[in-house]
């Protein structure tokens, strides 16, 4: 186990080292959020997150106040540059659009809603019933919006009825007002709640679900930097991998293996390496544009873990490539090949809800695609508790990539050169 | 003198091609052992094999008293070896790659630190210990390769042609270590193509050619092997076929070989005086101008040439 991390830190430390992998490792990646940055208004303040009209399908069973206050949110004119809502009555017909890709997302608002908030005067303590947002998962980022946008919508409601139960219980108990006043009390906070949640700057401007509140724009730099490092993290893992065939080509290799080391430790330091090496620069990057950019990347436990997910499904990728190449120069020209078409493929450049369904299915044979899903819904203030579906997928793939790449060492002579 | 070293009919084949033929030799403690042979003749797969790097076809080999085919671990504790060619981190210092390669063989902390100094100071290089490996000269490269395989200060050091390609400075520094380490105790097999660093470090010789020993023993035990012969060699010309005089020169009376390499020609005889007055004559028939001769007495290139008629450097 020493040995493997003694391998693991030499390699970090032969990586740094290396100023022409140094450049694509971590200049390439800042220099190209920059001008990416550049192009698309972000530091010049127009604000042009490059995502529009997203296509949303309001099904609103609800016909209350709250529900109709919801459909007004995504129907308003403030989000009509960013939202293409279209209102649907059938919830079968609606989930079959997003089956069939005619949509990024449906949001199913169930009868008696309104009722199961704000109970009337009359009525017993109603069920509570849930707003269903049926996601289209070839269009995470849209369909990520969305959510964010119900899920605000949906937090301030609670903010606001409890907050309301609470101020009106006080108020009875102290004696303020009276049992028979507390119904119309009750009446006034419901239609500042209602006025509340149809605030214009709701969709837009979304609370973290942090506990500080802090709140947090969609910040295009958000979709972009994670993209560009995600695409050279595919460098840094070839590049990792290549180091396995270079080191037999220098005769380290052979060095190491007649040494008192198994080659199962050899192996394990040169894996170790690699994640070591991409994690380094995932998180060097990420706190150089929050530093140089003032980007939110969001929950930082949530960035954290799904770094160390991506990297280990990149890393996967790395081992995959090495074990199919013969020659350091061959990991060398697959791996850059591999690097610009997982970086196209994973949306480092295009938004993947602007492709055909076709290519955003096969996306998802990239960490890329996962790993940018994952940090989308980071930085519209989603946690370590949102993001299940792309670091399973992470990890699942890292750990079917790295079985494939150890029965394909097994078969090949890593010791003669 | 107890064996460290035992090897019994050790052999590789690669597909139908043999590279080690069944060799068996021993070493014992405290010697230094050549293995003299041409390129391509096996010494590096030999070497490969009693390293644990390559699992023999056949055979076996037992080091300090462990096998290298079922307790590899263990012989790699007891053997050092430092490899033909640079295995070095180039990225890295002198110091940073002892160290590393220390920790490689199980050395930590203070004892790690100062074997490296011990190190760094033996191959004279302490001045240079924080320079990175890739600003080093070819002789100095070597010297980090060689201290790497004595950090852990192994009982038996495979070293594998150390001399290959560098200056005669490094050369000399390089043949002198050697005798150092063996003087400290240290049991050496030692690899070359070169026959006088053969006959200047080893108690004994083994001689390899295409896969098989053909010869073992002391120096004089070898010389032996060709008689009293002596060694007649002609410097020619550039422009003169070295070959056709070789042909020529078999058919004098007292020669017993003559081989042609570059522009010399080496002709084994039992007495250089009585053919000497012949060679010149045969050689000035053809017109091929000599100039100059050495005689040389029996020696481990005459022997390479009584045993497979071939030069050394062939």
């Amino acid at each position: 186990m020493l040995k493997t991390f003694l391998i693991g830190i030499k390699d970090l430390r032969l990586a740094f080292r290396d100023r022409a992998a140094l450049i694509l490792m971590l200049a390439a990646p800042f220099v190209l959020t920059l001008g990416l940055g550049l192009v698309t208004g972000r530091f010049s303040g127009s604000n042009n997150s490059g995502l529009s009209d997203i296509p949303v399908i309001i099904v609103n069973l609800d016909n209350d106040q709250l529900g109709d206050a919801l459909a007004d949110v995504f129907t308003s004119v403030e989000l009509a540059d960013l939202m293409e809502p279209a209102i649907g009555s059938d919830p079968e017909a609606a989930r079959q659009l997003i089956d069939e890709d005619e949509a990024a997302a449906v949001v199913i608002i169930p009868e008696g809603f309104t009722q199961s908030i704000i109970p009337q005067q009359s009525a017993v303590a109603a069920e509570l019933v849930k707003i269903e947002v049926y996601a289209n998962p070839s269009r995470p980022t849209g369909a990520g919006i969305v959510k964010a946008i119900v899920d605000e919508f949906l937090s301030r409601v609670e903010e606001g009825r409890v907050s309301g139960s609470v101020s009106i219980l006080q108020l009875v108990l102290s004696g303020r007002i009276t049992p028979a006043q507390a119904q119309v009390a009750g009446a006034a906070m419901t239609e500042r709640l209602q006025t509340n949640t149809t605030d214009s700057a709701l969709a837009i401007t979304i609370n973290s679900s942090t506990a500080d509140g802090e709140e947090v724009k969609f910040d295009i730099l958000a979709y972009l930097a994670p993209g560009m490092a995600l695409m050279f993290l595919m460098y840094t893992v070839s590049y990792g991998g290549r180091s396995i065939l270079a080191e037999k080509t220098q005769g380290t290799l052979p060095r190491l293996l007649v040494s008192p080391t198994s080659s199962t430790q050899i192996l394990g330091g040169k894996i170790f390496g690699i994640f070591l090496t991409g994690s380094a620069q995932m998180l060097i990057l990420i706190g150089a544009s929050s530093l140089f950019f003032q980007l939110k990347w969001g929950d930082p436990m949530g960035v954290i873990i799904l770094v160390l997910a991506a990297v280990f499904g990149a890393t996967g990728w790395g081992m995959f490539v090495t074990a199919v190449a013969r020659t350091p120069a061959q990991v060398a020209n697959v791996g850059m090949s591999i690097m610009l078409i997982f970086g196209i493929l994973g949306g480092s450049f295009v938004s993947l809800d602007q492709m055909p369904p076709a290519i955003q299915a096969f996306s998802k044979i990239t960490p890329n695609a996962w790993a940018l899903d994952g940090f989308t819904t980071l930085a519209l203030g989603g946690t370590l508790t949102n993001l299940s579906a792309p670091i399973t997928a992470l990890l699942s793939m890292g750990m079917i990539l790295f079985l494939v790449s150890v029965l394909l060492f097994g078969k090949k002579n890593l010791v003669q050169k | 003198m107890t064996n460290i070293l035992e090897v019994q009919n050790l052999a590789k084949n690669y597909g139908d091609f043999q590279a080690v033929k069944g060799v068996s030799f021993n070493i014992e403690e405290g010697e230094i052992f050549s293995l003299l042979g041409p390129n391509g003749a096996g010494k590096t797969t030999t070497i490969s094999m009693l390293s644990t790097l390559y699992t023999p076809t056949s055979g076996e080999a037992v080091i300090g008293g462990h096998s290298v085919t079922k307790d590899p671990m263990a012989v790699r504790g007891v053997i050092g070896v430092v490899p033909q060619d640079l295995a070095l981190y180039e990225d890295l210092t002198a110091r940073e790659n002892l160290i590393f390669w220390g920790q490689m063989y199980n050395l930590s902390g203070k004892s790690l630190n100062m074997r490296v100094d011990e190190v760094l100071e033996q191959i004279g290089l302490t001045d240079k210990a924080k320079n990175r490996v890739k600003t080093f000269s070819g002789g100095m490269k070597r010297r980090v390769n060689i201290g790497v395989g004595l950090l852990h200060k192994p009982r038996l050091l495979f070293m594998d042609e150390p001399t290959v390609g560098i200056d005669p400075q490094s050369r000399r520094a390089i043949l002198d270590t050697v005798k150092d380490l063996n003087k400290q105790g240290m049991t050496l097999l030692y690899t070359t193509h070169y026959m006088e660093e053969a006959e200047e470090l080893s108690n004994r010789v083994g001689i390899i050619d295409h896969g098989e020993l053909i010869a073992l023993g002391t120096q004089k035990e070898l010389t032996q092997q060709v008689g009293q012969a002596e060694t007649l060699i002609l410097h020619i010309g550039e422009n003169d076929d070295s070959e056709a005089l070789a042909k020529s020169l078999k058919g004098i009376q007292g020669v017993q070989q003559a081989e042609a390499v570059d522009h010399e020609v080496s002709i084994v005889c039992a007495e250089a005086e009585d053919v000497l007055a012949a060679v010149v004559t045969k050689a000035n028939e053809r017109g091929i101008k000599i100039r100059s001769i050495d005689i040389r007495e029996p020696n481990l290139e005459a022997v390479f040439l009584h045993l497979t008629g071939r030069a050394l450097r062939d």
